[in-house]
């Protein structure tokens, strides 16, 4: 069976300085991907140039079989199948929340607008938002724009969704309603690639958890393996400082006072 | 002195009136044009393509560097001993000042862009947006607030500016002004009605552009 996406010999340079090296990765339709790896190794990157927004410099990138990174790609046709989903979420705040919801399927899908808006407001039902369809963003909390953001990409109808650490801005309190929604979509089988920071998240939701460092994927396993039993040392390394902190001794106030 | 001052205005009226017309023609059509050309300017400096910035900024220098009154002789005088062709004075006005406004107006729409983050431009485009319609529906309306007062400055200096038009023949409210002067010797009265024209033209659209930024930067 042929992969959905699949990455081969991928590369990527800012200036001199290489994001993606010789990247290879192959996504089957209803997987879910979560990307792991330290700040800068290119994890939002190899995101990014799935949805076009990051030109490539070398290899082979294909989706349902044809390739991207031809001159001729219809990249607007490829953005309506692989929706993506912002750290910062990047509603329109000049547009209420359906119309934000709306530009994409009325102006480029030129979908019939009754029809449009049962879906919009099917989706925002899910996401539990739908009394807040003739909000502003601007009104509502982080976590909820946030899922506003997820219901703007939805309503395209995409084959592929693709969160770049999506709740990396929110508050801790609101990463959990975030986090739910694509919970829900994982359960449904869609295409997910994941960059996230949120290991117990990863743990719960991924299919296979791609590890990345400095460009390269290091290591690509199901989350047990990978969590319990990581198989390379950067890999663990990586783990070790994420445990650093529920690992940590408790505080002793007592002896510090004695110190002063 | 009273009377025959209130007087004098009230038969000079209409001929002021022409005059005043003349002024409201040129200022109107070339902040039109100014508009139009600015927004033009605008988007297309915002695009990436270095070639068409590089000849943008040439046009730009030229209207910086260049006093408004030497592109009017420029091309009033100047057209017709280098190129055969006579532009009415009309025309040869409203022509330099739109040129004038768009680069003014321009930068202003320039900058208005350019200063939104740049995520806005990337989920417009990550639903599949077009350029144009990116610009139609997400980045314009966004940065019409933060143009809109400075634009409304940029008019009422076109307004202003649009006096330098005597100078190429055109009759517009200060000539006609002039006129009465040298049949009257009235000097003060006359200057006295024509500042009250632009002040009234102009101090409404710089106090609905303060009224504008005050209230705009406080949502």
């Amino acid at each position: 069976m042929s992969a959905l996406i699949e990455f081969r010999g991928f590369n990527k340079l800012f200036g001199e300085q290489q994001v993606l090296d010789q990247v290879d990765l192959r996504v089957e339709s209803g997987e879910v991907i979560v990307i792991l790896g330290p700040s800068g190794c290119g994890k939002s990157t190899l995101l990014r140039c799935l949805n076009g927004l990051e030109v490539a410099h070398s290899g082979s990138l294909t989706f349902n079989g044809r390739e991207l990174l031809d001159k001729g790609t219809d990249w607007r046709d490829v953005r309506q199948q692989i929706g993506m989903v912002f750290q910062s979420y990047h509603l329109f705040p000049h547009m209420s929340v359906l119309d934000n919801i709306l530009l994409g399927p009325l102006k480029v899908q030129k979908r019939e607008r009754r029809e449009a808006r049962q879906q919009a407001e099917a989706l925002l039902a899910r996401v539990g938002l739908l009394d807040k369809r003739d909000a502003f963003p601007r009104q509502l909390s982080g976590g909820q724009q946030q899922r506003i953001a997820i219901v703007r990409s939805l309503c395209m109808n995409p084959q592929v969704m693709l969160f770049d650490e999506v709740t990396a801005a929110l508050d801790p309190e609101m990463v959990k309603e975030v986090l739910q929604v694509i919970q829900g979509l994982a359960r449904d089988g869609m295409t997910l690639l994941i960059v996230t920071h949120e290991m117990a998240f990863a743990r719960a939701v991924a299919d296979r958890v791609v590890f990345m460092d400095a460009g390269r994927i290091v290591e690509q396993n199901p989350p047990e393996i990978f969590f319990t039993n990581p198989q390379t040392a950067r890999a663990q390394q990586f783990l070790e400082k994420f445990s650093f902190v529920e690992t940590l001794p408790k505080k002793a106030p007592e002896k510090e006072l004695e110190r002063l | 002195m009273a009377s025959s001052g209130l007087e004098l205005l009230w038969v000079s009226l209409p001929q002021l009136g022409k005059g005043a017309l003349q002024t409201l023609s040129i200022s109107f059509l070339s902040i039109a044009f100014s508009t139009l050309g600015g927004v033009l300017y605008g988007v297309l400096r915002n695009l990436p393509s270095k070639w068409l910035n590089a000849v943008l900024r040439v046009y730009l220098e030229l209207f910086r560097a260049i006093p408004v009154l030497v592109w009017l002789y420029l091309l009033f005088f100047g057209f017709p001993i280098f190129f055969g062709i006579s532009i009415p004075s009309f025309t040869c006005a409203v022509l330099v000042l739109s040129l004038w406004g768009a680069s003014e107006v321009g930068e202003v729409v320039r900058g208005a862009l350019h200063s939104l983050p740049r995520g806005q431009r990337e989920a417009g485009l990550s639903i599949g947006l077009s350029g144009p319609q990116l610009f139609i529906y997400v980045l314009l309306p966004q940065a019409l607030k933060r143009m809109t007062p400075p634009t409304i400055n940029v008019y009422t200096r076109i307004i202003k500016t649009s006096s330098l038009a005597v100078l190429i023949g055109v009759v517009d409210v200060i000539k006609v002004g002039q006129q009465i002067i040298e049949r009257t010797y009235e000097s003060v009265l006359i200057y006295g009605a024509l500042f009250l024209f632009f002040f009234f033209i102009c101090y409404p659209l710089s106090a609905a552009s303060r009224v504008l930024e005050r209230r705009w930067t406080q949502a």
